[in-house]
């Protein structure tokens, strides 16, 4: 025999909302206060900030400066040449994640989003006029074009790009030799050529903001990768002379700060060249963070080599592999995936280290801010200017922390 | 096979070695320490390498002119929104020279240092010459570079509510002063107040962003710093047309250009282009009128304006004084346009105007 037994809703008070409300904030009478209080505090601190961030700072400093922040004091009839790297940059991206798919497709469309909300802002500050004044076409046209229509054409780029190449896995060579040429051909635009009318010099002293942020970290992470496999390899050599010396290599640097290897280059390297033979102090600072960040990653991808277990190696031998095969397909394959987290870690750090240069007066982008707080006009805007710059570092730290988290995820580091 | 490799690698690290070995100086290298004041009372400087033919012909041949300024300094130099290159009162000097070596102001190459950097850009020579708000001493002008007539006189100051109404140290009878501790500023206050007799009550902090908190909290009647300092920072105070500057000096801040040592002719030159500015003014030339006082009778203008054989003897062109004019403006022109009433930072002239007119800004006669 069965009873038939009346199934009641619930207590209102003990599901949904309200439920939730009740089990987690105010389930006795002391979580029920420290909840209020919670609230308060952050409701004041809250209200506080959106009030400043939209009533009270004065946002026209970072306005009027856009450019200063961007690139410093690179020339401004020249803008339009770390323009096409960004849309260089935004094709290529577009058809990584065309080719790859997964995180790229995410960063493509981040900055796809990125792009177009830029663009809405930057057509009501400038206005349809101004972009369509380019197709006069009178004199170098390419110097006046507004950020508006470059907005576009790299949204449009990043999309062409990604559909251009979906699911074609054959174009991955191409593409990751793109981004190598890429590279160089970016330094090349930026430089210019001495006597050349259409891409004149411009010298690394009239590099800044956030595009020498850029090439600092860039130009640093990119070179000291190799040297820093190379030392890792070099410290487990069996000849002592290049054990020694990739040991004493890296104990040295790691044993000084970096400000001081900055300083070095800065103020000490001059006295020690000739007369007339000048170096950069820009090229001084990207040599003075690269053979820094060297070191460190050379001991991360020691650790990663320590972690391989030498039957790797035995079993490689024993398949006739040489010696320069075995590190090159079994154990540093293998080790760099081990490291992945530490290194990214290591390029977010570098990446911010970057500031660093602010301190040997360089303009990257802290330094351009502190110059900006210097201009008449805008005395006592701190907050405001560090707010931003500190916006920006935090938008590509995460960036790049997110992609090494998907990294990570893709080759299965940690669950193979 | 091992040991060939370990005799190649052996050889490739002495060559490494070898190569990150710099050529030995010519003269024995002194270190240089960091801390300027420490370095500029003992040791003797290396001092820049000569430069064949002179500074004069290197930056003529260069095309431009390295010049070394501080990266943020309100109204001396900081980067311009439009331009995106350094403007400011010593970023002027600097086109000035390179209108007058050059004549195209635009042709600077600036190279913002920091104070630990500005010696030894000097001394090495890296820079040409050092516009960055630097004091003129005794042991900086023997140990970094010479330098050419300084173009603005700083000097510690008071700045005080203007409902107080004190126009000299002894109207500040009682007064209470807000005053960083630690400094020099602490010590030439104390002097000058106890020089004149006067008792004051001290306030002091320890760092620089409290005491002006404090002084705009009404917690002192008066601050003192820098003259150019508290001019700054009056401007960014919430009512700036309560406050003023008195017309007193407590200490000597010459600030000046430059040059490294043991070049004679590029010295005259960057100290001729100061002065220049300097009779200029004396002289009523601006940038808008040069061009009608070209043509002026008066012997002084002439010889300023377009004398071969002066020039000649600077290694300059004979309109130089003309195309600095043109480019940068005389010196009031310079300093209107970046410390003057017009700027929100507003620096009273007070020792920087012309002889003529109670300032010590006196150019030697040009002839």
């Amino acid at each position: 025999m069965t009873t038939n037994v009346e199934s009641v809703a619930p207590p209102r008070t003990s599901v949904g909302v309200l439920g939730w409300l009740r089990k987690n904030l105010f389930s006795t009478w002391y979580n029920s206060l420290l909840t209020l209080f919670a609230g308060w505090v952050i409701y004041s601190v809250v209200s506080q900030l959106l009030a400043w961030t939209f009533t009270a700072a004065k946002w026209q400093v970072i306005a009027a400066n856009l450019r200063l922040f961007m690139v410093g004091p690179y020339p401004p009839d020249q803008v339009w040449r770390p323009w096409l790297v960004l849309a260089m940059t935004a094709v290529l991206l577009g058809m990584s994640a065309g080719v790859w798919g997964g995180t790229l497709r995410t960063f493509a469309l981040w900055l796809a989003a990125t792009f177009a909300t830029l663009l809405v802002i930057a057509l009501i500050v400038e206005g349809w006029e101004r972009q369509l004044a380019i197709f006069s076409g009178k004199g170098n046209w390419w110097q006046a074009i507004p950020a508006a229509t470059w907005l576009l054409l790299n949204l449009l780029l990043v999309i062409v790009g990604y559909f251009g190449t979906r699911g074609r896995k054959a174009w991955g060579r191409t593409v990751i030799l793109a981004w190598l040429v890429s590279f160089a051909l970016t330094i090349v635009l930026l430089q210019g050529f001495q006597k050349n009318d259409l891409v004149p010099e411009v010298s690394t002293s009239r590099w800044g903001g956030l595009l020498l942020t850029f090439m600092l970290a860039a130009v640093s992470i990119v070179v000291s990768f190799p040297l820093g496999v190379l030392l890792a390899l070099g410290r487990r050599s069996q000849m002592p002379a290049i054990k020694w010396f990739c040991v004493l290599y890296i104990e040295v640097v790691r044993g000084v700060p970096l400000v001081t290897i900055l300083y070095m280059t800065q103020i000490m390297l001059p006295l020690f060249l000739p007369g007339e033979f000048r170096l950069d102090n820009v090229l001084r600072a990207i040599a003075g963070m690269t053979f820094f960040t060297a070191a460190y990653m050379a001991e991360n991808v020691r650790g990663g080599l320590q972690a391989i277990p030498t039957g790797q190696a035995e079993a490689a031998h024993a398949l006739g592999l040489n010696d320069f095969l075995v590190t090159l397909l079994i154990v540093l394959p293998q080790a760099l995936r081990l490291v992945i987290p530490t290194t990214v870690g290591l390029f977010i750090s570098l990446f911010k280290d970057t500031t660093l240069a602010t301190i040997v007066a360089l303009l990257e982008l802290l330094g351009v801010g502190r110059s900006v707080l210097a201009q008449p006009e805008f005395l006592g805007l701190q907050t405001e200017v560090y707010v931003f710059v500190a916006a920006i570092f935090f938008v590509f730290s995460y960036a790049m922390s997110y992609a090494s988290y998907q990294i990570e995820n893709a080759l299965g580091v940690g669950k193979r | 096979m091992k040991k060939l490799l370990l005799v190649l690698s052996i050889l490739f690290v002495f060559a490494t070695l070898v190569a990150f070995i710099p050529a030995p100086p010519a003269a024995p290298q002194t270190v240089i320490a960091l801390a300027p004041a420490a370095q500029a009372t003992a040791t003797p400087a290396p001092t820049a390498t000569p430069v064949a033919g002179g500074r004069l012909a290197l930056v003529k041949n260069r095309g431009k002119v390295i010049c070394g300024v501080n990266d943020a300094l309100p109204g001396f130099s900081a980067l311009d929104k439009t331009t995106g290159q350094f403007s400011g009162f010593d970023a002027d000097y600097c086109r000035a020279v390179a209108a007058a070596v050059l004549g195209d102001a635009t042709k600077v190459e600036f190279r913002p240092l920091n104070t630990g950097q500005r010696g030894p850009a000097l001394q090495t020579g890296e820079v040409d010459l050092l516009i960055r708000n630097t004091t003129w001493t005794s042991s900086r002008d023997t140990a970094w570079g010479l330098f050419a007539p300084t173009t603005f006189f700083d000097g510690q100051g008071i700045m005080l509510k203007k409902s107080i109404g004190a126009k000299t140290l002894k109207d500040l009878k009682g007064a209470t002063i807000c005053v960083q501790s630690g400094t020099t500023t602490e010590l030439n206050l104390t002097d000058q107040m106890r020089a004149a007799g006067v008792d004051f009550k001290p306030v002091v902090f320890a760092d620089i962003d409290p005491t002006y908190a404090a002084y705009e909290q009404g917690r002192c009647d008066a601050v003192t710093s820098d003259k150019s300092q508290l001019a700054s920072r009056r401007a960014v105070m919430k009512t700036p047309a309560e406050h003023e500057i008195m017309d007193v000096t407590l200490s000597k801040e010459p600030l000046g250009p430059a040059v490294p040592l043991g070049d004679d002719q590029w010295f005259n030159v960057v100290k001729w282009t100061v002065y220049a500015t300097f009779q200029a003014e004396e002289s009523k030339i601006t940038a808008k009128n040069v061009d009608e006082m070209v043509k002026s009778t008066d012997p002084v203008i002439q010889r300023l304006l377009g004398d071969e054989a002066l020039a000649k003897g600077l290694g300059l062109d004979k309109d130089w004084v003309v195309k600095v004019l043109k480019a940068v403006g005389n010196y009031g022109e310079i300093y209107d346009r970046n410390l003057g009433p017009n700027t929100p930072l507003n620096i009273p002239r007070g020792l920087n105007k012309q002889w003529t007119d109670g300032g010590i800004l006196y150019a030697p006669p040009y002839r």
